[in-house]
């Protein structure tokens, strides 16, 4: 009998670990638009950036429902650690990236404790505390950072030693794109693998997890630090590609930036992230471009409208698209919403 | 020796000015949280309301300060009831990430319509004459207007609590924070008291942005920037009595005055680090038993 269900799951696993065809379109796609949109490059860049910021957060939000405001802090701490090692004599990108997501991860493997217990409310709020708290940092060590003036005079070594940084920012989006290829791919196996579908089932009931034996702590202090990991190779590749890094990376205005970009693109399937960053990039791009002062009022106007109008009804829609795009034909009872485990 | 001494209690006497006056601001939304479980960021956004109606009322109309503190009440309670009517009552029963989504979403649209109505600089208001400077009380420096507000806050505190110790409506209020559910089994209209407590709740943040505008600065980003300090006395207050927050208000009010005359270059960061440890050693607050 057990073993049945051990295979009905391997079976189950396996197949959702298929890549469709949607999916390889996607990134084909985003790999052909390095030869075929080259002014915009730049753009394209951020957009890959701010995509893997948001797979980050989807990987806490959407798999193991932590709700977040604060996760800017491990995106603006990898900013800060490869701008201040490349700062320092230290070029190689790669180093940068693998340096910044061991901070990250410190910082989040640290911090995930503080997670652990309380409401959502509490989970806010602590969240958004650290992030003050590493802003506050990053503001008085200016002789680290810059203060409020930035961290100025970062300059990159080429990647792997071959490929330098150009102006067109062809190499810098070549570059963010291949890195948030491979940690995508990462993201998605351990998603489909049994420690992903744990996190699902701790979202979906915590009390239910822990019953049938997941441990629950266990699982979310990993997928925290994960996450912050992710987060910090996403700030460390903006750090790269712009070469300079403000207390903006810190802001409060980034963790609830990259919540928007995650609720555009639909939380919990990975690819929201990454729709998410395009859609709100070329929102962004289009509504600045009309009224450059005021575009957040509509970036606030759409987050009201998406709430009201059912957000989880947007995303199952999307999520659904997705699956016909991708020629799934499973037809299984699909995960519930995010976050609809209410503590008391 | 001696001046130091007066130093603390100067030191002291604003910190307790400034920690009534946080707590008039968070009043409200102790209420929506600990009612409905709502939790609201754009609560500053009415706070700052209050706080540009009296600045445009004053600067513009030449109205005389006192004159703009009832409608700096009554306008953000009508926007309050207004919203609290069309568009939180929706939201009530939805999950965190959507209310702070939602919130989030407002306060970003009054952050850039402010900006846009009235431009990004502060707003400065000219307090009255009789409101201005300090006067030596036995050797301690006090500030006139902050001996105001202290007054003005005090009064509200022994209302508020008058009210919800003493009257019939108050303690439906508490009911139905306590037990929701069983409140309304027992023919309590829980909706209709929650409209009316988003509303006053609202106008008391309202009255606060009018009354902090010289002393918390008034510009578009208000809400943002004191949106942490409400949530703090409301999670560390706890939401089930009156006096949690405002205690816990007192205190973030005297630490944040101590702190940045003794340890400036420290700043904030004493505040969000105790705020953490707070929250991670009591979830439900420093006065609230545990459930």
């Amino acid at each position: 009998m057990s073993s049945n269900i051990a295979d009905y799951v391997r079976t189950t696993l396996v197949r959702r670990g298929r890549w469709g065809i949607g999916e390889i379109l996607f990134w084909l796609i985003a790999a052909s638009t390095l030869y075929f949109l080259p002014e915009r490059h730049l753009i394209l860049n951020e957009i890959a950036i701010i995509g893997l910021f948001a797979l980050s957060l989807d990987l806490i939000l959407g798999y193991a429902g932590i709700v977040s405001l604060g996760h800017a802090a491990f995106f603006g701490l990898g900013a800060y650690a490869a701008g201040i090692l490349a700062k320092y004599g230290f070029a190689d990108p790669l180093l940068g990236l693998v340096i910044a997501a061991i901070a990250a991860a410190i910082l989040g493997f640290a911090t995930s404790f503080l997670v652990l217990r309380g409401s959502d409310l509490t989970k806010l709020m602590v969240t958004l505390g650290v992030a003050l708290v590493l802003g506050e940092v990053a503001n008085q060590a200016s002789w680290l950072t810059g203060g409020a003036d930035g961290l100025q005079g970062i300059s990159m070594g080429p990647i792997l030693g071959l490929f330098e940084f150009d102006i067109f920012g062809t190499t810098a989006y070549a570059y963010s794109l291949a890195v948030t290829f491979l940690l995508f791919i990462l993201a998605r196996r351990i998603v489909v693998s049994p420690f992903g579908l744990s996190l699902r089932s701790i979202r979906d009931n915590p009390l239910r997890a822990r019953a049938v034996g997941i441990p629950v702590n266990r699982r979310l202090v990993a997928v925290y630090t994960l996450a912050a990991a992710y987060a910090g190779v996403a700030g460390a590749l903006l750090a790269q590609t712009t070469q300079f890094v403000s207390l903006d990376v810190l802001a409060f205005h980034r963790s609830a930036d990259v919540m928007l970009v995650l609720v555009i693109g639909g939380v919990g399937y990975l690819y929201g992230g990454l729709i998410g960053a395009i859609v709100f990039k070329v929102l962004q791009d289009v509504i600045s471009a009309w009224t450059p002062q005021y575009w957040q009022f509509w970036i606030g106007l759409i987050l009201v409208i998406i709430v009201l109008a059912g957000r989880e009804r947007l995303t199952e829609r999307v999520r659904t698209l997705w699956k016909g795009m991708a020629g799934r034909t499973t037809k299984s009872n699909e995960p519930l919403p995010a976050t609809s485990a209410r503590e008391i | 020796m001696s001046f130091s001494e007066n130093a603390v209690l100067t030191i002291l006497f604003d910190g307790i000015a400034y920690g009534m006056l946080l707590f008039v601001l968070a009043c409200g939304l102790a209420v929506t949280l600990g009612l409905m479980n709502f939790v609201n960021l754009a609560h500053g956004a009415f706070a700052m309301a209050g706080g540009y109606i009296t600045a445009v009322m004053m600067n513009r109309m030449g109205v005389p300060f006192l004159a703009t503190l009832p409608l700096a009440f009554i306008g953000p309670a009508l926007l309050g009831l207004v919203l609290e009517r069309t568009l939180y009552k929706r939201l009530y029963t939805r999950s965190h990430l959507d209310q702070v989504l939602f919130s989030i979403g407002l306060v970003f649209m009054a952050v850039a319509a402010i900006d846009y109505s009235f431009g990004s600089q502060q707003q400065l208001i000219q307090l009255p004459t009789w409101l201005q400077g300090r006067i030596d009380v036995l050797g301690v420096q006090v500030g006139l207007y902050r001996s105001f507000i202290i007054a003005i806050c005090g009064a509200l505190v022994v209302v508020l609590q008058l009210i919800l110790t003493k009257t019939r409506f108050g303690s439906r209020l508490r009911a139905a924070v306590d037990d929701p559910r069983v409140a309304r089994g027992l023919g309590i209209n829980v909706s209709l008291i929650f409209a009316a407590t988003f509303a006053f709740g609202s106008g008391l943040a309202g009255l606060g942005g009018a009354l902090g505008a010289e002393i918390l600065g008034l510009d578009p980003t208000f809400p943002l920037k004191f949106m942490i300090y409400f949530l703090i006395v409301v999670t560390v207050g706890g939401t089930t009595s009156i006096t949690g927050p405002f205690l816990a208000s007192l205190l973030l009010g005297i630490a944040d005055v101590a702190g940045k005359y003794y340890v400036p270059s420290v700043g904030a960061f004493v505040i969000y680090t105790l705020m953490i440890v707070v929250l991670v050693l009591r979830p439900q607050g420093l006065f609230e038993r545990a459930r």
